[in-house]
């Protein structure tokens, strides 16, 4: 009897007062593994169902001879891809992607450092000017291209007018010739500048939106040391804010040169990858053989070239934006 | 039995082992400090009583019950974290009212029970500003205030006092302990700062290495050390511990005086002590030397400004300890232990 | 000398914040002029472009608003818009935040893979995509872009709000936890709340997405009646080879210059989305 009582008086208290168990359902929003698989599935199957498979799907079709009125999947090999590079058209499309994608970038980058600067500023009439730059950001791009379609059309170009006004075009003596017209979609360098010029335009406000982020997340009493210490406005510019902006202006950068290298719109409007193939870029063309050819496998097959291009891009920018994070 | 009572409390984080195996009991109205450096397992061994860590191993009770696996919010705790983490985006008077709105209180309860809180902690002026308008101190005393109208079993607070300038500390010090009496609030009060530890706590229980080395009030803590880790992690300076004869000794700087003003006709031990260095601290005088004839032998002494005797750098002098003040420790566990029966001073 | 020092350096700067809106303002201004212009005037090139040498008319927006679908196109590129905001916001709130605090180690690896994810584009996916489209019997609906545009807006969405909810103290959420709401109900009491600027963010940068879209749209629709505004304005006012200039050039300027307001009423939360989540986060 005594052993009893003794055993009772030591009986843990779990055994005496049991917890409610988890599993009961009671506290089920306070598991953390399960929110965590709830909240993240949604997104998760989303992106394997179209993303995932989809891609997958453009690896096989890359690989068939799939066409838009015959779809099934007949595997051929590589034949669609040594087809592809076979021709000058591709050639010309790689290299238009690369270099459309690098100039404008490059000025992009420049513009928007100053901008954002300017911008960061107080003055007034701010509202109008921040509304006007936000702009060609707030218009659909294809729209946005048609603008500038009419602004460098060979016939009623307001910029050919306006040179030919000032006598530099179309004079016996003109600077710029003595035709009346510069034909900008027309002629191969002025098209590929032409295209570069829009794609600057279009991504110049994301652009310095970033980049304004990335200021005014500068602390302020960093730039008062630097102003302290003597520093005139550039060269804390120089020398201060811009290595402590350089992890996102790597993002603004990684933003531009996605949206730019795989665009097909400013070309598809602008001079449908004319003229002959000069401004040719690889999304342009994958569209127009994969869809509006009806040959889903060499499309496809055009498509994939810009993947290894976009991926070491962006896992080089994220590497170095890491590296050069200051904090 | 306690208001809370851990048994057996143990955490890992992958191989690290933050608690190894703690049992505390608290009681009711009682204020027990979890004292120990950085690093010791002490947040943590509080974030399981509050819930918001799941032990490896042991239990939690609190108020006879087992809550170990029970969330935050089924506990009957409250809590004021390091950064008073007040909700930024409401008012004071949302952020104390916030417990009673997830309790789903009728609103003049609410009403009435902020009053109350705020009243009790001066701050009904502050009711209706934001956080960000609001000093550190006034931070500390609305997290508290939030902490109050749950009106809970258990308050644990983790380094409330830590983000403080020097000068409020103390009457911030000062404030709790009363309102802690006063109200008769179970505390745990987690700190590293062995001042606030002696000053506040009814009990301290020093952790060190994810382990409690020790527990009890404030003197007993600092009188009778467990081991070498609670001898030198508390006292300022702390405890010396002296290697002589085979044995490993301990005894406090202020107890470690010159032979001619250790006065009285206790049994004294005397030690040959060969001065480097005075520093004047003002009410003391701090004297930094070596023990002659032992091995780990720097010690320190800590004489009141009161004491009128003149010493010298570089000169080697006779001092003593009461031998009631001496503690012996095992040389290779650190644990304390019995004074040897006969031991040559 | 010293007084004249602080005005050229204030002319100086709205001199350059002219240039900049001259360039991106500029098509708008054009495009404002052409609205109503005449073909007689428009048609001449000797004609100052920059002004009405002919009486201005109506007869072109006349034609956008009646003649052709505009007005659906518009009412199609919101329903879409808003549509994608709502499944973006839905699906990529809760991910972010798993990634950025219920998810341990593996949430940063993760969160960079759902970047990464942002790198196949439309015009890689529109093939397959197109197959899956038809595959679900939305050809020509409104309905594919809504299934498909969030593929674009919930990878750089959620890895938008993961830097967010990880600049928010963890602190807040436990507190919240501590004074009795559930580890879900912290995040919606807590942890939204704050979040607010990131939110307006996504919503901002996922609905320009899909104006913007139009590769898909192409692509996936052949019906004038489903089409949103960025494949609906150049497909039908360029009809062959005729190009209704004044009423294409109406149309955007007419998309433009709300959207662009608005826009700008958001852009320092915008900026402060960005500073939270893509800087900080």
């Amino acid at each position: 009897m005594a052993e009893t009582a003794e055993r009772t008086a030591t009986r843990k208290p779990s055994e005496m007062f049991p917890a409610r168990e988890l599993s009961s359902g009671a506290f089920l929003a306070d598991r953390e593994g399960l929110l965590g698989i709830l909240f993240l599935a949604p997104a998760v199957l989303y992106i394997i169902g179209l993303v995932g498979i989809p891609f997958f799907l453009a690896i096989a079709f890359s690989l068939s001879d799939a066409t838009i009125g015959d779809a099934s999947l007949d595997i051929v090999g590589f034949r669609n891809f040594s087809r592809v590079i076979q021709t000058p058209q591709f050639r010309r499309a790689l290299f238009d992607s690369f270099f459309f994608t690098i100039v404008a970038q490059f000025i992009v980058i420049v513009l928007a450092n100053i901008l954002a600067v300017v911008m960061s500023r107080d003055f007034r009439g701010k509202w109008l000017a921040r509304t006007l730059i936000i702009l060609p950001w707030a218009t659909p791009i294809s729209l946005g291209t048609i603008g500038w379609k009419w602004i460098l059309d060979s016939k009623f170009s307001p910029i050919d007018w306006v040179l030919q006004q000032v006598g530099l075009l179309g004079g016996p003596d003109a600077l710029l010739g003595p035709g009346r017209h510069l034909t900008y979609l027309g002629v191969e360098g002025l098209a590929v500048s032409s295209v570069i010029l829009v794609h600057v335009w279009r991504i110049l406000p994301l652009a310095t939106v970033i980049l304004m982020a990335g200021l005014t997340s500068i602390p302020r009493d960093i730039l008062e040391q630097a102003q302290v210490d003597g520093a005139k406005f550039w060269r804390i510019h120089f020398q201060v804010s811009i290595p402590m902006i350089l992890p996102i202006m790597s993002i603004a950068l990684l933003f531009g040169l996605i949206f730019t290298f795989t665009d097909m719109v400013v070309t598809f409007i602008l001079t449908r990858g004319g003229p002959v193939y000069y401004t040719q870029v690889l999304p342009l063309w994958a569209w127009f053989k994969g869809i509006d050819g009806g040959n889903l496998g060499e499309g496809a097959a055009i498509a994939l070239f810009m993947f290894p291009v976009l991926l070491a891009t962006a896992i080089l920018i994220l590497r170095s934006a890491r590296r050069m994070e200051v904090t | 039995m306690g208001v809370v009572e851990l048994r057996g409390l143990r955490k890992e984080f992958g191989e690290v082992k933050a608690v190894n195996g703690v049992d505390l009991s608290i009681q009711k109205g009682e204020l027990v400090v979890i004292l120990g450096p950085s690093g010791c397992g002490k947040t943590t061994l509080m974030r399981m009583v509050a819930g918001l860590e799941l032990p490896t191993d042991g239990e939690v009770l609190i108020g006879d019950r087992n809550v170990t696996a029970l969330p935050p919010r089924a506990r009957d705790i409250a809590m004021v974290f390091q950064s008073y983490a007040l909700y930024p985006h409401m008012t004071v008077f949302d952020n104390i009212a916030f417990p009673l709105k997830a309790r789903k209180a009728p609103k003049e309860e609410m009403a009435q029970k902020v009053e109350w809180a705020a009243g009790i902690l001066g701050i009904q002026r502050l009711l209706a500003r934001k956080p960000r308008q609001l000093s550190g101190g006034e931070r500390q005393r609305v997290a508290l205030a939030r902490a109050l109208v749950k009106e809970p079993a258990v308050m644990l607070l983790d380094e409330p006092l830590s983000n403080l300038d020097a000068k409020l500390r103390v009457s911030a010090r000062d404030e709790l302990q009363q309102f802690q009496r006063n109200l008769g609030i179970t505390t745990i009060f987690v700190t590293h700062d062995q001042i606030e530890a002696m000053g506040l706590g009814d009990r301290i229980a020093v952790m060190n290495a994810g382990k409690v080395r020790q527990v009890g009030d404030p003197q007993e803590i600092y009188d009778d050390p467990a081991d070498t880790f609670v001898a030198t992690f508390l006292g300022s300076p702390p405890m010396n511990l002296l290697e002589r004869n085979g044995h490993l000794l301990g005894f406090r700087p202020e107890s470690f005086l010159p032979l001619e003003v250790a006065r009285g006709d206790r049994e004294k031990v005397t030690f040959p002590f060969h001065l480097g260095r005075v520093e004047n601290l003002g009410s003391d005088r701090l004297l930094y030397g070596t023990v002659e004839g032992a091995e780990r032998n720097r010690t320190i002494s800590k004489l009141p400004s009161t004491v009128e005797v003149s010493v010298e750098a570089g000169e080697t002098y006779d001092f003593a300890v009461c031998r009631a003040d001496l503690r012996y420790f095992d040389k290779e566990s650190g644990l304390r232990k019995e004074p040897p029966p006969r031991e040559g001073g | 000398m010293q007084a004249i020092m602080p005005r050229l350096k204030r002319a100086g700067h709205y001199l350059i914040v002219a240039a900049f809106c001259f360039f991106t303002a500029a098509p708008f201004l054009i495009m404002i002029v052409n609205t109503f212009k005449q073909d007689a005037d428009l048609y001449r090139p000797q004609n100052n472009p920059f002004i009405y040498n002919v009486p201005p008319t109506l007869d072109n927006l006349r034609l956008l608003f009646e003649g052709t679908n505009y007005l659906g196109f518009v009412r199609n590129s919101l329903f879409v818009g808003v549509l994608v905001v709502l499944i973006t916001l839905v699906v990529a709130v809760p991910a972010a935040y798993a990634l950025a605090r219920l998810a341990g180690s593996w949430g940063e690896r993760a969160g960079i893979a759902i970047f990464l994810v942002y790198l196949v584009p439309p015009t890689l996916l529109f093939i397959p995509l197109f197959r899956v489209v038809t595959a679900f019997g939305l050809n020509d609906s409104v309905w594919s872009l809504v299934l498909v545009y969030p593929t674009i807006s919930i990878p750089f969405s959620t890895w938008l709000l993961m830097g967010f909810f990880k600049s928010i103290p963890r602190d807040l959420e436990e507190a919240a936890m501590v004074d009795g709401f559930s580890r879900l109900m912290a995040f919606f009491k807590v942890v939204m709340p704050l979040s607010l600027s990131g939110v307006i963010a996504v919503t901002v940068f996922t609905f320009t997405l899909t104006l913007h879209e139009f590769v898909y749209a192409m692509t996936f629709i052949s019906s004038s009646d489903s089409r949103p505004l960025s494949v609906g304005v150049p497909i039908e006012l360029v009809r062959g080879d005729v190009f209704y200039w004044q009423s294409l050039l109406a149309a955007a300027v007419i998309v433009a210059i709300p959207v662009g307001i608005v826009y700008n009423m958001f852009l320092d939360r915008l900026v402060a989305g960005f500073t939270m989540g893509a800087v900080k986060g």
